[in-house]
């Protein structure tokens, strides 16, 4: 009971802070990065730009999320730039997670009807007034299910990062097994501890939901 | 001055690749003037009014609002069409009232009619609610005001639609088979609001498959077959008493 509270959970709870911290940054340069992908891809319709896009979003798609940690961690270092873990796994799941909700929003604003163009054109909006007053609410509002399903697994992959140090909940975890070999102790707790994380964030998407998409 | 048109149209003509839909169109609305463009579907109606303001692009031809050029430039002799950037301001003068409705679901109502008079019009946000308020009442949606178009039937939604356009304060009002989606009893509520608009002496352009409709309302009625003006005249002359063998076969076929 001591291990448990005086070494296992002050570990694993510094772990879940990191973990935290990982999602939040990463899930905001994914949500930053994608969205602007998607309407540079979506609206901008110059061809260099839509085919470097596609470029992007299939090379970081198509490739585990642990090779581009590896490329961004090691491989940066190796030509002198040295990250630390925390921002190699914050750019690296950023970067993937970039590729992802492009794609999200993307299918957000082809699902748009065109109807809802022709409309804001009558009244006499420009391009942009279409897209900010007009396409951008629905297709963000049509992406949330997918955005949220993303969130959540984005959460659990930061697991990974503990393969470039990264101490978060499972780097902490596996490091005090390797000393105490306490397995089924530390691993069940760090299982708690990601549920902890999970419901509510689970809970908090749904109520996003609820809110705001409904109305499409 | 009074007899200067506010939309006339020349030459227009709209081809999709091989199929052309529009062979060379020609005519004029004046002032107040109401005209509905029947015929069969395919024969072009929706396409003429989609083209006006530009939402389909003319193969050939001139649209002119108030005298004014739509959606092409001229510069140093070559013509080119406008960008959706430029044609923005001429279509703002233009009311379009669409067969799917096509509301903002995302907007309430007021905010549906309010928007374009807040972002394109640029009035201050009392100003547009204010006008919302008004083009509200002349639909009979003033109750609805904060209800989200989800909420209202078919023809609560067209007579908002036909709100929105009303809020552009425009020259011309665009109706493009404002009824065909509604459901057969929703329709009459429709057509009043936009029978009380005509009553005001706005001027119209109503593509409808609602015969006794375009002849109550309208000054002159046109008939498109395959892309072509095959009969127009004044709506009770025209439908009454057709001269061309298609258009007396057409109107027999609706009639029954």
């Amino acid at each position: 009971m001591a291990f448990l509270f005086e070494t296992v959970l002050p570990s694993l709870l510094t772990g879940a802070l990191v973990t935290i911290t990982v999602t939040i940054a990463s899930l905001a340069l994914a949500l930053a990065l994608g969205f602007g992908l998607a309407l540079l891809r979506q609206f901008l319709g110059f061809r260099v730009l839509s085919i470097l896009i596609d470029i992007y979003t299939e090379y970081f798609r198509n490739i585990p999320a642990l090779t581009h940690l590896f490329i961004i961690y090691f491989g940066l270092a190796a030509v002198g730039l040295r990250l630390s873990s925390l921002t190699a796994a914050i750019i690296g799941l950023g970067l993937v997670g970039a590729a992802i909700t492009c794609e999200i929003f993307r299918s957000g604003f082809i699902a748009v009807k065109i109807g809802q163009t022709e409309a804001a054109r009558a009244v006499g909006m420009t391009p942009m007034q279409t897209i900010w007053l007009i396409l951008a609410p629905q297709a963000i509002r049509i992406s949330l299910p997918p955005l949220g399903n993303y969130a959540l697994q984005l959460m659990k992959d930061t697991s990974i990062v503990s393969a470039i140090a990264a101490p978060e909940i499972m780097f902490n975890a596996r490091s005090m097994v390797t000393s105490s070999f306490q397995t089924t102790l530390i691993y069940t707790t760090a299982a708690m501890i990601y549920l902890l994380i999970s419901l509510p964030m689970v809970h908090a998407i749904s109520r996003l939901e609820a809110r705001f998409g409904r109305r499409n | 001055m009074d007899d200067q048109p506010i939309l006339s149209v020349r030459g227009l003509h709209k081809s999709y690749g091989e199929l052309e839909v529009l062979k060379g169109i020609e005519f004029e609305v004046k002032p107040g003037e109401k005209i509905a463009l029947i015929g069969p579907s395919g024969s072009g109606k929706s396409t003429c009014l989609r083209c006006i303001n530009f939402l389909e692009t003319p193969t050939l031809g001139e649209i002119r609002l108030d005298g004014d050029l739509v959606g092409i430039k001229k510069h140093r002799g070559a013509s080119r069409n406008m960008s959706n950037k430029d044609l923005a301001p001429q279509r703002a003068q233009m009311g379009m009232v669409f067969q799917g409705f096509n509301l903002w679901p995302h907007l309430t109502v007021r905010e549906n009619v309010a928007i374009a008079a807040r972002k394109v019009q640029g009035l201050s946000r009392e100003e547009a609610h204010a006008l919302a308020e008004d083009a509200l009442a002349k639909v009979h949606m003033s109750n609805k005001a904060d209800a989200w178009p989800e909420q209202l039937s078919g023809g609560q939604q067209q007579r908002v639609g036909i709100a929105r356009a009303l809020a552009q304060r425009p020259k011309l009002m665009l109706f493009d088979e404002p009824t065909s989606a509604l459901d057969p009893e929703l329709v009459n509520e429709v057509l009043n609001v936009i029978q009380e608009l005509a009553a005001e002496g706005r001027t119209m352009l109503l593509v409808t498959h609602e015969i006794s409709f375009a002849r109550n309302v309208a000054d002159r009625v046109m008939f498109l077959h395959s892309g072509i003006i095959e009969e127009q005249g004044p709506a009770r002359d025209l439908i009454d008493n057709p001269q061309r063998d298609f258009t007396k076969n057409f109107l027999r076929q609706v009639s029954q």
